[in-house]
């Protein structure tokens, strides 16, 4: 059986994450392939159930990346979500969701290097976490059992 | 409960309310809502440490506004969600007349939210040693154990949103949890969906649950569920400097600070 390659989630913001990791692409630096890229408006726009949601489709791992503090395109968003991530982390951990399996990270529009680093790291550490089964198999319901006659 | 009852009569008979929400004698010894009317039914009205659901809840009830201006029986938990309601703007000043109520059950009259809110200073609204035990003994298990609790514990859920219905923040008219375009929660009663509800609503009350326990006292099963959003109040006490519900400040989701902690983010 080939080694376990993590299937990794971004959920980035469109004005600095998203603009650095097109920076890397045409930096030609080369990085993980493991990352799906999720664009969104703003990091104040990703919403906690996203995670789960992802986490329910198989994910074993999590990046949610947007703009450094007081660089938002909205002045405010990635405060407001910081906060949201202090509480919700606090919550996944208690409730025994993996939190080392999601990584935040601040990433600019010229950070293509740091963007390539987040991501290898990333996919390092989850590789030695190996895969997310616990949400996955509470997930797997929706599939394999038959609810409702 | 003397000065109480004659405030109360006295509020239906000059008919500067038409009801009075206030706790009275219902089966099996344990006191239900009363909505009271009339005059002469303030007697049934009472009040003992077992009056333990928020009565708050029903000032945002179309139900029930529609019976006319309120007074509401008002202790310390009740005054905190109408606070937090009043910030939230659910609730008017002029829409309701507040009774609060001590321990000892002594009329408290209110002007005014603000004296509300100067009132519950005396009253932090912080976690109790037992409460901090039952955080400290969950959050000191492993992952593994903590997922296996948790799983354990909700799968005794049957999703009756009793939890939702008896409490004063939740009181939004289409919830999250009924959108099915995306389908964010599913529907069947089973681990999953049992556990993204919980989730979820702890996350909902994250810095605007007043800690009344009307969730738990709700459940059927008597699930803990709300060390979930005691968990919560624990971290935003400590991480986020919250301190309660105030008429003053956002709410803790909805406003930031420069400086909040960001330790986890690279």
């Amino acid at each position: 059986m080939s080694e376990f390659e993590p299937k990794i989630v971004a959920f980035v913001c469109n004005w600095c994450t998203y603009a650095g990791a097109d920076l890397t692409g045409t930096s030609r630096i080369k990085y993980a392939t493991n990352v799906k890229i999720v664009r969104f408006p703003c990091t104040g726009r990703i919403d906690f159930m996203l995670l789960l949601k992802a986490f329910g489709e198989g994910a074993d791992g999590i990046i949610i990346s947007g703009c450094h503090p007081n660089d938002c395109h909205y002045t405010s968003g990635n405060f407001h979500a910081r906060r949201r991530w202090v509480m919700f982390r606090g919550l996944m951990n208690f409730m025994g969701i993996d939190t080392r399996r999601v990584q935040f990270s601040w990433v600019s529009a010229a950070e293509g290097a740091k963007w390539a680093e987040i991501v290898n790291t990333t996919v390092d550490e989850v590789r030695e976490l190996g895969p997310y089964t616990d949400y996955k198999k509470v997930a797997d319901y929706l599939e394999t059992e038959v609810t409702n006659g | 409960m003397v000065d109480v009852k004659k405030k109360a009569a006295e509020l239906l008979s000059s008919e500067a309310v038409k009801v009075i929400i206030g706790y009275t004698e219902g089966t099996g010894g344990k006191p239900r809502a009363a909505f009271i009317q009339n005059v002469a039914d303030v007697e049934k009205l009472i009040f003992n440490s077992q009056c333990v659901m928020n009565l708050a809840v029903y000032l945002t009830k179309a139900e029930i506004k529609k019976l006319g201006k309120p007074a509401i029986v008002a202790p310390v938990n009740v005054l905190r969600a109408i606070i937090q309601l009043a910030f939230e703007v659910q609730i008017q000043e002029s829409d309701i007349v507040v009774l609060g109520i001590t321990p000892d059950e002594k009329l408290v009259e209110f002007q005014s939210f603000a004296a509300i809110e100067s009132y519950l200073e005396d009253f932090k609204m912080e976690l109790d040693a037992k409460e901090k035990e039952t955080l400290a003994k969950i959050s000191g298990m492993s992952l593994e154990e903590r997922w296996a609790y948790w799983t354990e514990e909700l799968s005794e859920c049957f999703k009756c949103y009793a939890c939702r219905a008896a409490c004063p923040m939740c009181y939004c008219h289409k919830c999250a949890v009924e959108q099915n375009k995306p389908q964010w929660i599913p529907v069947a009663a089973h681990q999953l969906g049992n556990m993204e509800w919980h989730i979820m609503r702890a996350m909902h009350l994250a810095g605007r649950c007043v800690n009344c326990d009307a969730c738990h006292n709700a459940c059927p099963k008597g699930i803990n569920l709300n060390f979930l959003t005691k968990l919560m109040l624990a971290d935003a006490q400590e991480q986020l400097g919250y301190t309660g519900p105030t008429l003053k400040e956002g709410n803790l989701l909805s406003t930031y600070n420069p400086n909040d902690q960001e330790n986890f983010i690279k």
